[in-house]
């Protein structure tokens, strides 16, 4: 299990409009979604496939590589509104 | 897509389309099609008709043009011809597209304008709350076909195919890589291209016809398409009354603007930019 590879979620709540594609299509069901927004809930299961990012109507949610030291809580509770998600990679 | 992203007109986004509207996943599609090929920004050109569909030109930061109900592909072909260093990519609806932009896509096809057409086909009329359109399938339900389509079903493909059209191809909402795959193709071709891409419309097309949530339409989408690759080797009965996605023509033959500029060569100004400059032809001098 050594070349696992490891992945996150940028998601841009506010282009989420809840529809629940991307939900519904996770091969790996990592995704759910919280008061009508989604947000990645097993993380570490991610196999990268990009189905939701490819079906999101809305350019709403990512799917970026990361080390796997480096997860950064699953809930969107710990993540900073005010920071657009993509200063993450600037 | 945070490179995509950069495509986008942000301070428009989020857009206005219901929830689960295909027509976003299209319009990404596009874009991801346009970003492979490396195409240059400032070299493309999208023209758009009205509808829903048609909103798609004002979230996309390149030159747009949202023109009249069904007229895109006329000001697409007058755009061309102006400017045929530009690549000039349609963005239509069923409606807009088949019905009173019907005529303009036949003699666009007619005449194989290298122009890339991508026809976002939801097989309602979103933007008006749900009439058929000549896209809608026979025997579905609409806001004018309270008692389903009396209308025998259409297949813009062979149409695109039988009025000259030298790529077309068909795709949906469900099947994106694929999609994106197409629309590479098609924006590649030096001729008219047309992409189909099947679009779901919760909101009228699944509402009316009780299809359920837009999970649901991608399924209905993918239960009525078959691979057109696939279908050959396919028993009959497994084919039998679904729509073929994939490419599904393509051929090489002389394009408009090139014959254009041929047939001109001899009366026209030789024109350095487009503030003018030499003139070098004998007739005509003024
Ligand atoms: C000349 C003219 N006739 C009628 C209309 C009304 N109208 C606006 S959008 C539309 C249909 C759009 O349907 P479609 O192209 O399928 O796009 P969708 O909204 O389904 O994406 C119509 C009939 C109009 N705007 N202009
Ligand atoms: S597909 Fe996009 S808009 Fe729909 S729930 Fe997922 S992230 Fe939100
Ligand atoms: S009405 Fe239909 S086509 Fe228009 S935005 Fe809503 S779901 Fe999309």
């Amino acid at each position: 299990m050594s070349d696992k590879k490891f992945y996150r979620h940028l998601i841009r709540e506010r282009y989420c409009k809840g529809c629940n594609i991307c939900v519904a299509y996770c091969p790996k069901k990592v995704l759910e979604l919280k008061d009508g927004k989604v947000f990645a809930a097993r993380p570490d299961d991610c196999i990268g496939c990009l189905m939701c990012e490819l079906r999101c109507p809305d350019f709403a949610i990512e799917v970026k590589p990361r080390d796997a030291a480096a997860s950064d809580g699953a809930d969107e509770r710990v993540v900073d509104l005010q920071v657009p998600p993509e200063a993450h990679d600037a | 897509m945070s490179e995509t992203l950069s495509y986008f007109r942000q301070d428009r986004l989020p857009h206005i389309w219901c929830p689960g509207c295909g027509h976003g996943t299209i319009t990404g599609a596009l874009v991801r099609a346009i970003d492979r090929l490396g195409l240059d920004k400032n070299k493309i050109m999208l023209v758009s008709g009205i509808g829903c569909s048609s909103r798609a030109v004002g979230y996309l930061d390149f030159d747009t043009l949202h023109t009249a109900h069904g007229r895109a592909l006329a000001f697409a072909t007058g755009l061309k011809v102006a400017r045929p260093d530009l690549k000039v990519i349609v963005m239509t609806g069923d409606g807009d597209c088949t019905a009173i932009g019907g005529n303009h896509f036949i003699h666009a096809a007619r005449r194989n304008i290298d122009i890339t057409t991508i026809v976002m086909n939801n097989n309602i009329y979103g933007m008006t709350s749900g009439q058929y359109s000549p896209m809608t399938p026979k025997g579905m339900l609409a806001t004018t076909a309270p008692y389903g389509n009396s209308e025998r079903d259409f297949d813009l493909a062979e149409l695109a195919k039988a009025a000259g059209a030298t790529y077309v191809a068909r795709g949906t909402s469900f099947h994106v890589p694929m999609l994106i795959e197409l629309l590479e193709q098609a924006l590649q071709n030096k001729g008219f291209s047309v992409v189909e891409a099947l679009s779901q419309c919760p909101t009228y097309m699944g509402r009316k016809n009780k299809i359920g949530s837009a999970v649901d339409m991608l399924e209905w989408i993918k239960g009525r398409t078959v691979n057109a690759k696939a279908a050959a080797a396919l028993p009959p009965e497994k084919v039998q009354g679904k729509l073929l996605i994939g490419e599904l023509h393509k051929s090489s033959q002389p394009e408009y603007c090139d014959e254009y500029l041929k047939a001109t060569a001899k009366v026209r100004r030789a024109w350095k930019n487009i503030d003018g400059g030499l003139r070098g032809c004998e007739q005509n001098s003024d």
